[in-house]
């Protein structure tokens, strides 16, 4: 939320030293409807949040009883929620690792060279991204069983990377075709050899789009259901765990958990646009 | 004072005495392959850059210029040909192995890095010791001005400054030869006007070989001790500017360095001072010094003479002058010249441009009858 939203609009100017005619006051819509849309956004985070601190009294966390600091305190009571939840943070962590490099790579060749096969890649790049992915965790667990590959951890973190990689290759595609040429051209000519170019240059100026993928693929990843329910045999992730516990009735730790995780997500974007700016 | 800063470091490549010229390109070819043809960029050019020399070249766009010097900074390799950097063959030699530096005409400064970081990373390349590269990044940044603006990013420079960041970073390395790609094509007239002088003062100062692409003939001809003029790939003309806008060797560089005035015509026999008839029709006809060569009479010729060297007045003046009759079509007063436009009985036209000194007003005025009159010695025939 930026700062200028929340400052009041300035008095009407010259109510008193004016004398001339009275400016008219137009209703600015674009305020209100920015306020609106930003209540629709975060409204659900800030009831996840409210009812981390919520004191319900029967199994289900639904209704508003009492503040409560109890749940903080006991952030990791359930042994299996704890379990879930770092399988999904190390998923994700891998995932960001594996599908940025990957990705970043592949948006590097297909924004810079052109090469067999090309169009080819980036079919195959959009229809990851716009097939279904109920379509995709079928597709993948047919086919961990035709190779018979026992499905677990690692199959979710090939198929996380496997849907990742996509969405870092764009953002890293849309930096490097922006990028000037003459930039690697220079350092060349000042003597620098391809890798010395590629490590002073070329990945300092795609850094902040590097980072923007990987994010991305965290996100992703960690809040990944549908796939992950397909390829993840025993292994439970936060999400399932999550759906698996509504009829029982949800923990009020699943909830500190998640304000947790979304104060961490909102850390790491807010530090990726800092350094993005002081880049420029 | 900079090429001192060389002999305290244990500096590779240049040897003291550095053997041939600064570059020499031999019958080099630049093709492409552009679906089922092959386009030459550059179809075979032979030139020879001495030390020291600030040497243009100078062409529309798409004429091959930038492509020869990309060829000369390694990032193009010729199709055919050998490219020399002070006598040694870097034909096939990649641009961070050779002896040159570029200025792009993007400046290309590096945006994450700030001014001091830019102008030093070509030390840093070559490992010069730490302190040497400080002083030496210092003593630059003074030459161009800039040494209160090491600290400040790129992004945070005028344009004019971020052009002498882009000079700075290059000519730092102390280069065989330095490379200039339109480097003013990105500023306005004024600025452009006052680094003109300036590039011209930091080449005397450094004495390092200056290389200029330009398709500005402003630009080439005041700036330049001598200047390749290029067209379709191939050098039309190579001169000193003086020699290149007085005597143009081809229809090209007639048209394209200032105003010539082209007339069509038939060389006819030579006359008892040495001198060549133009026949030009209709009964006109002129003079000319000299024939291109391989042309003898009958062949078909065009006749060049610049505006400047046409005197215009209302009759037929003494002496053996090249004299046409015509009429006035145009007269354009321009304050320290008038221009005028004279439509010859043969249906071409000529422009003339007369100084306004304190004696003479206008000649003539629209629709007067005129004559039209230079010296043989500034008009010539070129290759048909």
């Amino acid at each position: 939320m930026s700062a200028s939203l929340d400052t009041p609009a300035p008095p009407p100017p010259g109510a008193t030293t004016d004398p001339g005619p009275r400016p008219r006051r137009r209703t600015d819509w674009g305020r209100y409807y920015t306020w609106l849309v930003l209540a629709w956004l975060f409204t659900p985070i800030v009831f996840m949040v409210a009812f981390s601190f919520n004191d319900p009294a029967g199994k289900h966390n639904i209704t508003w009883q009492g503040f409560t600091l109890h749940w903080y305190a006991n952030a990791f009571a359930h042994g299996t929620l704890n379990e879930a939840m770092f399988n999904s943070v190390s998923i994700a962590l891998l995932s960001m690792v594996i599908a940025g490099a990957l990705g970043s790579l592949l948006g590097l060749a297909l924004g810079r060279f052109s090469f067999r096969g090309k169009q080819l890649t980036n079919l195959v790049m959009f229809s990851a991204i716009s097939a279904p992915e109920v379509v995709l965790g079928a597709a993948l667990l047919s086919t961990f069983l035709m190779m018979n590959v026992t499905t677990g951890y690692w199959t979710t973190v090939i198929a996380h990377v496997m849907f990742c990689v996509s969405f870092v290759a764009i953002t890293v595609r849309a930096r490097v075709v922006t990028l000037d040429p003459a930039l690697e051209e220079a350092a060349r000519d000042l003597g620098a050899g391809p890798l010395t170019t590629f490590r002073l240059v070329t990945l300092p100026m795609l850094f902040p789009a590097i980072m923007a993928g990987g994010l991305l693929a965290f996100a992703l990843s960690i809040d990944d259901y549908i796939i992950t329910t397909f390829v993840s045999g025993d292994v439970t992730t936060f999400p399932l765990w999550v759906w698996g516990s509504t009829r029982v009735g949800i923990p009020p730790q699943v909830n500190v958990m998640g304000t947790l995780l979304f104060g961490v997500g909102l850390i790491m974007a807010v530090v990726n646009v800092v350094m993005a700016r002081r880049r420029r | 004072m900079v090429t001192t800063a060389n002999s305290s470091t244990q500096e590779p490549v240049t040897a003291p005495e550095r053997p041939g010229p600064a570059i020499s390109l031999e019958r080099v070819v630049k093709a492409y392959r552009s679906g089922p043809e092959t386009v030459r960029a550059v179809g075979g050019v032979d030139l020879e850059i001495d030390h020291g020399e600030f040497f243009s070249l100078l062409g529309p766009s798409g004429c091959g210029k930038t492509t020869t010097m990309r060829m000369i900074a390694g990032f193009e390799e010729p199709t055919e040909g050998v490219v020399r950097l002070s006598g040694r063959d870097v034909t096939g030699v990649a641009a961070n192995h050779r002896d040159v530096n570029m200025v792009f005409q993007s400046y290309a400064l590096f945006p994450h890095m700030s001014v001091a970081a830019n102008v030093a990373f070509g030390l840093e390349r070559r490992k010069v010791a730490k302190q040497e590269i400080r002083r030496r990044v210092e003593e630059m940044l003074e030459l161009v001005e800039l040494g209160h603006r090491a600290k400040h990013r790129p992004a945070q420079l005028s344009g004019g400054q971020q052009q002498r960041v882009a000079l700075a970073r290059a000519l730092v390395n102390e280069p065989g030869a330095l490379l200039l790609d339109e480097p003013l094509g990105a500023l306005d007239l004024k600025l452009r006007q006052s680094m003109q002088v300036e590039l011209k003062r930091i080449q005397r100062e450094v004495g390092i070989t200056f290389v200029y692409v330009t398709h500005d003939q402003g630009e080439a001809l005041t700036m330049s001790d001598r200047v390749a003029v290029m067209n379709n790939g191939l050098v039309e003309q190579l001169g000193t500017p003086a020699e290149i806008y007085e005597r143009p060797a081809t229809m090209f560089v007639a048209d394209f360095i200032g105003t010539s005035n082209l007339l069509t015509g038939t060389v006819g026999d030579a006359d008892p001072a040495g001198h060549h008839r133009v026949d030009l029709g209709q009964g006109l006809t002129a003079l000319v010094a000299e024939l291109p060569r391989g042309t003898s009479a009958g062949a078909s010729t065009h006749l060049t003479v610049r505006p400047e060297k046409v005197r215009i007045g209302t009759e037929r003046p003494e002496g053996d002058l090249c004299a046409l009759p015509g009429t006035v079509t145009e007269t354009v007063y321009m304050g320290a010249a008038t221009h005028y436009q004279v439509a010859l009985a043969n249906g071409s036209e000529m422009t003339v441009y007369q100084q306004n000194s304190t004696d003479s007003a206008l000649v003539a005025g629209r629709g007067d009858p005129v004559w039209v009159s230079w010296s043989p010695r500034h008009s010539y025939a070129l290759p048909f």
